[in-house]
């Protein structure tokens, strides 16, 4: 289940140069007066048959991130390639093709299924629209009723209203598996359900990569969930993505001072070792025109003049071989030898 | 933790809830009892539909009327809560106890600033001036840690960043002093950065005026980083209270055995979770004997009867045939 995922396979997606302003509209024309930065300049791969982790906090564009690989919006700039094929925005039969491939689980287990259908016709719909006869869609989805631990004879003509949350999201991972896709990007899953519920349904995502093959993007914000979940993990601060590595490595061996503080930000679970300090002071700044330079600077306690002023880049972490596409990599100023930070190395 | 001769700051007794509606009536609590001490911070911990909410906001009657059927003992200070007219609840809240929500814009008026729903306040219940009041808001605004406070003063609540408004919210509650808080999932909309901030401010300003805390969760991180005693709330009734460390170290209740292990943390990475197989019950048909037993892989035919409270010391009580 853990099989490492081998950096030499081609990447399942690869993402570069992803961007996406929001305008802000205001005055009597309802101009642009501003732009929410919600992901800018954002770099990855995701491995066949791996779980990669995003973590980061509201407005760090993590969400938006994944409506842009399913192209749910259209991205300003930057390139997808899935399976090795580039993704061309333009191609309405290739997007088709690619949601076929690549489908998506969202938090809200209710409004995202059909209240009008029973659960059955929301599972064939999909299968239907991409010419599967209704026959053979309907034996589909008792298969698959049945994949993720709901009785087919008991639930199938049920509406969305007659489930409970972790049934309904078992649900919704049934509608995504109806197309038979390779990666299935889980936007906050399992954030809405219970804590005895969310440990049946996580389960069950793991049950079902290990069955089928599958790859997952998992985003997060309850950083114990996506480590027990992933095996790399992205971190992304406004916008930016700040570190990638393996879980083990962002978890213990944590390069960038945000990592390190979001992670010290997770309640320990030992009334004999409270926090303490609070790792950070004051709210994450407005995506709104975001500061300038490293966007963590504002908050870093290892800020210096250089950080405000230059951006620093993705590039390997301490220790790292800068081939290794599924390395550790950071961007941090302490990081690049030269960079004018005093921490940085020689 | 206060010496036993001091008296409670709260008493429950066997309070019990129901909503009543056209087609169901829901069991929201049945049967809850306890003794708050001063200075203590309880953690009533559930998962959602457990009655964790409606037993905080019964405490202070703040139920629709019209819908609720509240019943038992509720001992404010030495008052009965539940003999109160209108009048004397209204000078209760707000005092002797004051509230924080998980959501600051319900606690908030939109059209008014910030400064001002504080001022008004302290003028409202306790007569000052509204120079010393104003004083008295920018000090609060100070204490929970909002930067400038002269300037949030003039604030409207939706021009403040979440965590802000949380702080304001704390500020709000806090301004007549109570000696009891009630709080109500304050932290569970906020970034991680930012919840672990309110809740140290928390902590710290519990310590500095020894106010007495409940505090309703259902996230056991966020319990075990404020709670003195920890109630864990199933179907309604406490299934199992005491110390902190104790409920940790020494679940004896199944529900909380299976909640802790289904608690996902990082160590337990390529293991399968001990999850809690089925859902929460339907509140509007609790089954007759204990609520978890229908979950619960120790369930035997004696559970089709209520488990009466098992006192395994002093501080632990625990609500199953097996313990007794």
């Amino acid at each position: 289940m853990t099989r490492a995922p081998d950096a030499k396979d081609g990447a399942l997606l690869e993402v570069r140069e992803l961007r996406k302003y929001f305008p802000v509209r205001g005055g009597i024309l309802n101009r642009a007066v501003g732009w929410v930065q919600a992901v800018d300049d954002v770099d990855f791969d995701v491995l066949p048959g791996e779980v990669l982790g995003i973590v980061g906090e509201s407005g760090c564009g993590k969400s938006t991130t994944a409506r842009l690989l399913m192209h749910l919006i259209r991205a300003d700039a930057g390139r997808i390639a899935f399976d090795g094929e580039a993704v061309r925005p333009d191609d309405a039969a290739g997007l088709r093709e690619l949601r076929r491939r690549m489908q998506m689980v969202f938090q809200d287990s209710y409004s995202s299924l059909n209240p009008r259908l029973p659960i059955e016709d929301t599972i064939m719909f999909g299968p239907k629209v991409h010419g599967v006869s209704a026959a053979e869609a309907r034996e589909r989805a008792r298969e698959l009723f049945s994949l993720v631990g709901l009785d087919p004879a008991q639930f199938i003509r049920r509406y969305p209203h007659e489930l409970s949350g972790g049934q309904r999201q078992r649900v919704n991972i049934a509608r995504a598996l109806a197309l038979e896709p390779r990666l299935l990007i889980l936007d906050e899953a399992v954030s809405a359900l219970d804590k005895s519920v969310e440990a049946q349904v996580l389960n069950l995502l793991l049950t079902l990569r290990r069955e089928l093959g599958l790859t997952y993007i998992f985003i997060s914000h309850d950083l114990n969930v996506v480590q027990y979940m992933s095996d790399r993990v992205l971190v992304m601060y406004l916008g930016k993505v700040v570190e990638i590595g393996p879980t083990a490595e962002i978890y213990e061996r944590m390069q960038h001072p945000y990592t390190e503080a979001l992670l010290s930000a997770m309640p320990s679970m030992d009334p004999d070792r409270r926090t303490e300090t609070p790792p950070l002071v004051g709210d994450p700044p407005n995506p709104i025109d975001p500061p300038p330079g490293c966007r963590f600077h504002t908050r870093c306690r290892f800020a210096e003049s250089v950080c405000s002023r230059a951006e620093p880049r993705l590039g390997p972490a301490a220790g790292q071989d800068a081939a290794n596409g599924a390395g550790h990599l950071v961007a941090c100023h302490m990081r690049v030898a030269g960079s004018g930070h005093s921490q940085a190395p020689a | 933790m206060a010496a036993p001769a001091v008296p409670p700051v709260l008493r429950a007794e066997d309070v019990t809830v129901r909503f009543t509606g056209r087609d169901a009536t829901v069991n929201a609590v049945n049967g809850v009892s306890f003794a708050l001490d001063p200075g203590e911070v309880l953690c009533i911990l559930g998962e959602s539909g457990s009655g964790k909410s409606v037993t905080l906001r019964a405490l202070m009657r703040l139920l629709p009327a019209r819908r609720t059927e509240l019943s038992g003992r509720i001992e404010l200070a030495g008052q009965d809560v539940m003999a109160m007219s209108h009048r004397a609840l209204a000078d209760l809240r707000g005092t002797e106890v004051g509230m924080i929500f998980q959501e600051p814009m319900v606690a908030f008026d939109p059209v008014y600033t910030v400064g001002r729903q504080i001022t008004e306040t302290i003028i409202r219940h306790e007569g000052t001036s509204r120079e010393e009041a104003r004083r008295r808001a920018i000090d609060l605004l100070d204490r929970v840690r909002i930067p400038s406070p002269e300037r949030r003063l003039r604030a409207y609540p939706h021009e403040l960043s979440g965590g802000m408004r949380q702080r304001a919210m704390i500020a709000l509650a806090l301004c007549c002093n109570p000696s009891l808080l009630l709080a109500d999932e304050p932290t569970t909309a906020l970034d991680a950065t930012v919840q672990i901030q309110i809740l140290l401010l928390l902590r710290e300003l519990q310590r500095e005026l020894g106010m007495a805390v409940i505090f309703v969760t259902h996230d056991v991180g966020v319990a075990v980083e404020i709670a003195d005693r920890i109630a864990v709330m199933y179907g309604g009734k406490f299934m199992e209270t005491g110390p902190v460390r104790e409920i940790m170290r020494n679940p004896r209740h199944p529900y909380t055995q299976g909640l802790l292990s289904s608690t996902v943390h990082g160590s337990l990475r390529g293991k399968t979770l001990e999850a809690i197989p089925g859902s929460p019950p339907d509140m509007t048909r609790l089954p007759p004997g204990c609520a978890f037993a229908p979950r619960c892989r120790f369930a035997e035919p004696g559970c089709e009867t209520p488990p009466a409270a098992t006192q395994l010391t002093p501080q632990h009580m625990v609500r199953c045939i097996r313990a007794a």
